[in-house]
C-alpha cells in the first residue's frame, strides 16, 4: 500500500510543479512580449495549462472527497470565466480604437461597425 | 410559462442551490443551516424576478455525448497551443505574427457560439476579440497559413454537437 501512497504523492507533485512552471512562463511572457495584444496570449497560459494541471495536482493529493468536489467545481467555473474576462479586456481595447501591428504582408480585418450593441426587447 | 411551470422551477432551483451549498459548506450546525436556507431563499426569489422581468430563458440544444466527445478534443488542443505558445516565448528570437482577421461561424444557437469563441480564447495564441453576426474577429500572436483551417476545424466540431438547427 505504501508504494500507491508514493505514487499519488509523486503525481500529484509532478502535475502541481508543471502547473507552477506554466504560471512562470505566462509570467515571463508578460514581460517580454512588445505589446498590449501579445501580452494578452502569455496572460492565457496561466488561465489554461496553468489552472488545469494545479487543479488536477491538488485533487490528486486530496484524492477523492469533499475537497475534491470544490475543486471541480471552482475548476470549471474558472473554465468559463477565464476566457470570459480575457474576451472583455480584448474588447474593450478594441472598441477604444488600440489596433494590433500586423505582421509582415498581413493585413488586418475591420470589424463590421463599432455601434454598441441594440437594445434587448423589454417584456411588458 | 404556466403558473405550474413557474412553481416546478423555484423548486428545482432551490434543490440545486441547497445540494450545492450543503455540498460546500460541510459543516452541519443549526446556525449554518438556517443562513444556508435563508441565502438559498433569497437568491430563489431573486431568480423568479428576474424571470417575471426579462422572460428569456437559455436554450439548450447540444448533444450531451458529443458535446463531453468535443470537451475531450479541446483538452487536447488546450495542450497542444500552450505548448506552442510557450515555444514562441522561451524562444531566444520571439517568432511573433500578429494579425486580426474574421473567422466565419457556421453554429446557430448562443450556446454553440459561446463555446467556439470561448474554446479560441482558451486555446493560447488566439483570442475572439468580436462577435458579429456569422463571424468572430480573432487575434492570433504567431499567425501561419494553417491557422483559418485549424479554426474552420474546430468550428465544425462545434457545429456538430448542436442538437438542432435553431
Amino acid at each position: 500500500m505504501n508504494w500507491l501512497a508514493n505514487a499519488q504523492e509523486i503525481l500529484a507533485w509532478g502535475l502541481i510543479l508543471s502547473g507552477s512552471a506554466f504560471l512562470l512562463i505566462g509570467a515571463f511572457g508578460i514581460v517580454r512580449l512588445p505589446d498590449f495584444w501579445a501580452r494578452l496570449h502569455a496572460a492565457s497560459i496561466p488561465d489554461s495549462a496553468g489552472m488545469i494541471l494545479l487543479f488536477l495536482g491538488m485533487a490528486v493529493h486530496a484524492g477523492f472527497g469533499l475537497v475534491t468536489v470544490k475543486l471541480v467545481i471552482i475548476g470549471l467555473f474558472l473554465f468559463l470565466t477565464g476566457p470570459t474576462s480575457t474576451h472583455a479586456t480584448a474588447n474593450a481595447a478594441l472598441v477604444s480604437g488600440l489596433r494590433p501591428r500586423e505582421g509582415e504582408g498581413l493585413e488586418a480585418d475591420e470589424p463590421l461597425e463599432l455601434a454598441p450593441d441594440p437594445q434587448p426587447e423589454r417584456a411588458p | 410559462m404556466s403558473r405550474g411551470e413557474e412553481r416546478v422551477k423555484i423548486i428545482a432551483n432551490a434543490l440545486v442551490l441547497g445540494g450545492l451549498w450543503l455540498l460546500l459548506s460541510g459543516i452541519y450546525e443549526p446556525l449554518l443551516l438556517a443562513f444556508g436556507a435563508g441565502s438559498v431563499a433569497v437568491v430563489v426569489a431573486l431568480m423568479a424576478r428576474m424571470d417575471r422581468v426579462d422572460g428569456a430563458a437559455p436554450e439548450w440544444h447540444l448533444k450531451p455525448l458529443a458535446f463531453a466527445a468535443y470537451l475531450v478534443w479541446l483538452l487536447k488542443e488546450i495542450a497542444r497551443a500552450n505548448w506552442a505558445v510557450t515555444k514562441v516565448i522561451l524562444a531566444p528570437h520571439m517568432r511573433l505574427r500578429q494579425h486580426l482577421f474574421a473567422v466565419p461561424v457556421t453554429s446557430r444557437s448562443d450556446l454553440a457560439q459561446v463555446t467556439f469563441a470561448n474554446s479560441i480564447t482558451l486555446t493560447p495564441g488566439t483570442i475572439t476579440i468580436e462577435t458579429e453576426p456569422g463571424r468572430f474577429l480573432v487575434h492570433a500572436l504567431s499567425y501561419d497559413d494553417a491557422t483559418p483551417g485549424e479554426l474552420a476545424d474546430m468550428d465544425a466540431r462545434v457545429a456538430a454537437t448542436e442538437s438542432r438547427r435553431a
